[in-house]
């Protein structure tokens, strides 16, 4: 049993308690979901259960905090570690073993078990894992959703009565985040341990059964009860929590909540009643005016490492003005064709063309004066300690006059929500901000073309949108936007045209809700159906993907589409 | 993609490879200290020829070492410098003879002895360094750490070790990342670019591949710590292999050919070779 009660937690190095008096028993064996935007302690709630706070990030509390009978601030990483079990985000950075066999087995080395038992433990968890085949092999080499299941298996062979994971679905594409949870739940249903999870995306999550949500904002507990309620409630709106489509939907068709016993089962929401009011609120669907104005095109391209190819024969024009996005499985090759496009890989067959005329010859630095490339970790990019002297770098190199570079890095800042912060250092801006940063020192290059690599991975749905509106304003003035992406939300509202890759190749080139309505495209680029295809299709609406398309349009509003 | 410079392990499949992280450790640190110790030419030149099998056998290629060879070339030429330069006597001193070549100036004369004796320690660079060497490019990382472990040294130490090798081509691949994103911004680290640009531009780089560093090594150390890493004295090894002949063979010859070179000691009354006597 875990027990905060008044349980108020300062960082040393921050002015004010990331966490307020917070109240909250969890009981063996239930399994809870901590919600919440970026900032409101959900994650810090969740180090004070490791031990991670406050043995390696210190602080005071006041309060009390009790985990199984043992007293924060008096029990270790090591002694904690006993009883809670941490999946942390981010896979790819924690394998410690060379083979999954040995990183399964890490905790129990560290516990010096005897080699034959941790064979045996090692076999039995993997087998629940589904990683029997994959033993032998580097955990760096294998798929998103395998590695997520290996540091799964390394925590569960501890067999400890909690289970916390943090942030379980980041960096998963959405078929896997599906059967990660999927996996969470099955072990939960077999083993009973008391089952933690922290996450934002709540429609992702709710795919298997929670038994409460746990609503946090600026450090404290906003609601505490089951999804059912918090859904029929307005408090997802209000504290910026993206509401899963398919409630949206029911709400504007002006059907009551409150009578529905489970909104969670999007499978279970259907009825006659429901049928007639969905269709009732379809609206119509204007169609985007296609483009015809070609600004790069790629010609026959193909690339490979050593024999494998790796991008196949890929024949794709990008028109002015247009926001495209770029969807696929991992190891698709949707970074190897940016790469490709902006010359940090050389071209090895086929051509590419800007208006027309060839840049296969062009330097990185030529092609970047076109396109310009934002990767997916702004650390990569960001080599200055302040705001100003980076976004000015790129002009600096140009040789560009100093008054004029000041008057473009003031403007660039200014587009970009910026300008305020011009002379701060770089260390105190927060991940959003950074990408912005990171966005805006290639900005000011003035590319006609800007490709974006996953450009809202691991931010919660208010940066989301903020990020988004600044995207689509950069292309209302007329700048052309590809994002590579796994968010089946983004590319939905905000793209008009889906590229989906597979093994290499382009397999299909749609409308978004062409694509999240084929079955077969959503199996190959490791998508899932939408929650609102699925209500429109089992409330057996005439013309499911119509539907979509008309609702996405209908709530694009506040951005203002064309 | 830029080759490899640095080095690290290649999985390839040869006897040396094939061998127990353990054998190869202790090889490793028997022909080293015994090639430290000893003086004599004869029994190093043979320890170098030695090397240069165990090279053939795990088929190792001067591509893959040329850079740190360089680098072990240049460092012992400057130490061969700096001896000639504090003591261009020593030879005499330890050999008891005087053969002068050259008379030069004050006390920096030329004798066969100090040439004779310099070239003893060039040889020894050669011969205690390669199979450290071999030891580091045939051996899994996390078969070093065991082995380590096995012949008495702290795991610890031993996992930060094979971690740092570990991460040596995630590091390499994001200096490659960052380097390209550098130049998209016009940073100019081609050879077209002065040399002061270069150094300049490379120095930019360095800059967010020590924070994207920094940040790998957090994550990893609060990984390990929550799964118990460096709570016991001790610690067991899932895939610790227990020795197998060809392990027992090595470790033969290697005590074999070290103690050849113990006897040696007592033959020449010393640890060095006289051939001028």
């Amino acid at each position: 049993m875990i027990e905060f009660r008044e349980f108020t937690f300062q960082y040393d190095s921050q002015a004010e308690p990331t966490l307020k008096r917070i109240n909250l028993t969890i009981k063996q064996g239930e399994k809870i979901l901590i919600m919440g935007p970026s900032g409101s302690g959900k994650s810090t709630l969740g180090k004070c259960l490791n031990g991670i706070i406050p043995q390696n990030e210190q602080g005071s509390f006041t309060g009390s905090l009790t985990i199984n009978g043992k007293t924060f601030s008096e029990s270790s990483i090591y002694d904690l570690s006993l009883d809670v079990g941490t999946v942390l985000q981010d896979t790819d950075s924690q394998f410690v073993g060379l083979t999954v066999a040995e990183d399964i087995a890490f905790s129990l080395e560290n516990e010096m078990v005897e080699q034959e038992e941790m064979r045996k433990a090692v076999n039995y968890w993997s087998e629940k894992t589904n990683l029997l085949v994959q033993l032998e092999k580097r955990p760096q080499d294998l798929s998103g959703g395998q590695k997520q299941r290996v540091t799964m298996a390394g925590v569960l062979i501890d067999e400890t009565p909690i289970l916390l994971f943090d942030e379980p679905l980041a960096n998963l594409d959405p078929q896997t985040g599906y059967e990660a949870i999927q996996m969470i739940d099955q072990l939960y249903q077999s083993q009973k341990f008391t089952t933690i999870i922290i996450e934002h995306r709540l429609e992702e999550v709710l795919a298997a059964p929670i038994d409460r949500v746990i609503l946090m904002d600026e450090g404290a507990i906003i609601a505490d009860m089951a999804p059912t309620e918090l859904l029929k409630s307005n408090l997802l709106a209000e504290y910026g929590i993206r509401e899963p489509l398919y409630i949206s939907a029911l709400k504007r068709a002006g059907i009551s909540l409150e009578a529905l016993p489970d909104l969670t089962q999007v499978d279970q929401l259907v009825s006659p009643a429901i049928a007639t009011a969905l269709a009732q609120s379809q609206g119509e669907f204007k169609p985007v005016i296609q483009k015809n104005d070609a600004l790069l095109s790629l010609d026959r391209l193909s690339f490979g490492f050593g024999d494998e190819l790796v991008i196949k024969n890929i024949d794709l024009t990008l028109y002015h003005g247009e926001m495209v996005s770029l969807v696929g499985h991992n190891g698709a090759g949707k970074s190897t064709l940016s790469n490709l496009i902006t010359g940090f890989y050389p071209l090895q067959t086929g051509d590419l063309l800007w208006k027309g005329r060839s840049i296969a010859n062009e330097s990185i630095k030529e092609r970047a004066d076109k396109i310009g490339y934002v990767l997916q970790n702004s650390n990569q990019m960001l080599s200055k300690n302040m705001i100003f002297e980076e976004v000015a770098l790129g002009l600096e190199n140009r040789g560009v006059a100093s008054e004029v570079i000041q008057e473009k890095v003031f403007e660039t800042l200014k587009v970009c929500g910026l300008y305020e912060f011009r002379n701060w250092p770089i260390s105190a801006l927060s991940h959003g901000q950074k990408r912005r940063v990171a966005i805006a020192a290639i900005l000011v290059l003035e590319p006609e073309l800007l490709i974006l690599d996953e450009p809202t991975a691991g931010q919660d749905y208010y940066h989301y949108n903020e990020m988004m509106t600044f995207l689509r304003k950069l292309n209302q003035r007329g700048i052309t936007i590809l994002m590579i992406t796994h968010d089946m939300h983004l590319m939905l509202e905000h793209t008009q045209r889906t590229l989906v890759l597979k093994e290499g190749a382009i397999i299909a080139d749609e409308t978004p809700a062409n694509v999240l309505s084929s079955a077969v495209l959503v199996a190959s680029a490791s998508l899932r159906e939408t929650s609102l295809y699925r209500l429109a299709k089992n409330n057996h609406l005439a013309d499911a993907t119509g539907f979509v398309s008309a609702f996405i349009q209908h709530e694009e509003g506040p951005y203002g589409g064309e | 993609m830029a080759g490899n410079n640095l080095i690290g392990y290649l999985p390839k499949k040869t006897p040396i490879h094939q061998l127990s992280g353990f054998t190869k450790l202790l090889c490793f640190l028997m022909i080293s200290v015994v090639g430290m110790i000893s003086y004599d030419t004869r029994f190093l030149l043979a320890l170098a020829l030695f090397s240069v099998i165990l090279f053939r056998i795990a088929r190792i290629s001067y591509r893959e070492i040329s850079f740190v060879l360089k680098f072990i070339a240049f460092f012992s030429i400057l130490n061969l410098l700096t001896v000639y330069l504090f003591a261009p006597e020593y030879g005499v001193t330890i050999y008891g003879t005087r053969h002068v070549i050259f008379e030069g100036i004050g006390r920096y004369t030329l004798t066969q002895e100090q040439l004779f004796y310099e070239f003893n320690l060039l040889i020894k660079y050669f011969v205690t360094i390669p199979p450290g060497l071999i030891f580091i490019l045939t051996t899994n990382p996390s078969e070093l750490a065991s082995s380590i472990h096995r012949v008495g040294g702290s795991y610890k130490i031993a996992y930060a070790f094979s971690l740092a090798l570990r991460y040596i081509p995630d590091i390499q691949e994001d200096f490659r990342t960052i380097s390209k994103a550098q130049q998209a911004r016009g940073t100019e680290l081609s050879k077209k670019a002065s040399l002061m640009k270069r150094v300049r531009g490379n120095l930019t780089i360095a800059i967010p591949l020590i924070f994207s560093s920094l940040e790998r090594i957090e994550t990893i150390s609060s990984a390990m710590e929550l799964r118990r890493f460096g709570k016991k004295k001790g610690r067991t090894w899932l895939l610790a292999k227990p020795l197998k002949r060809n392990d027992y063979l090595a470790l033969v010859l290697v005590v074999l050919l070290c103690s050849a070179g113990i006897l040696l000691l007592f033959v020449n009354g010393g640890r060095f070779y006289n051939p001028f006597r």
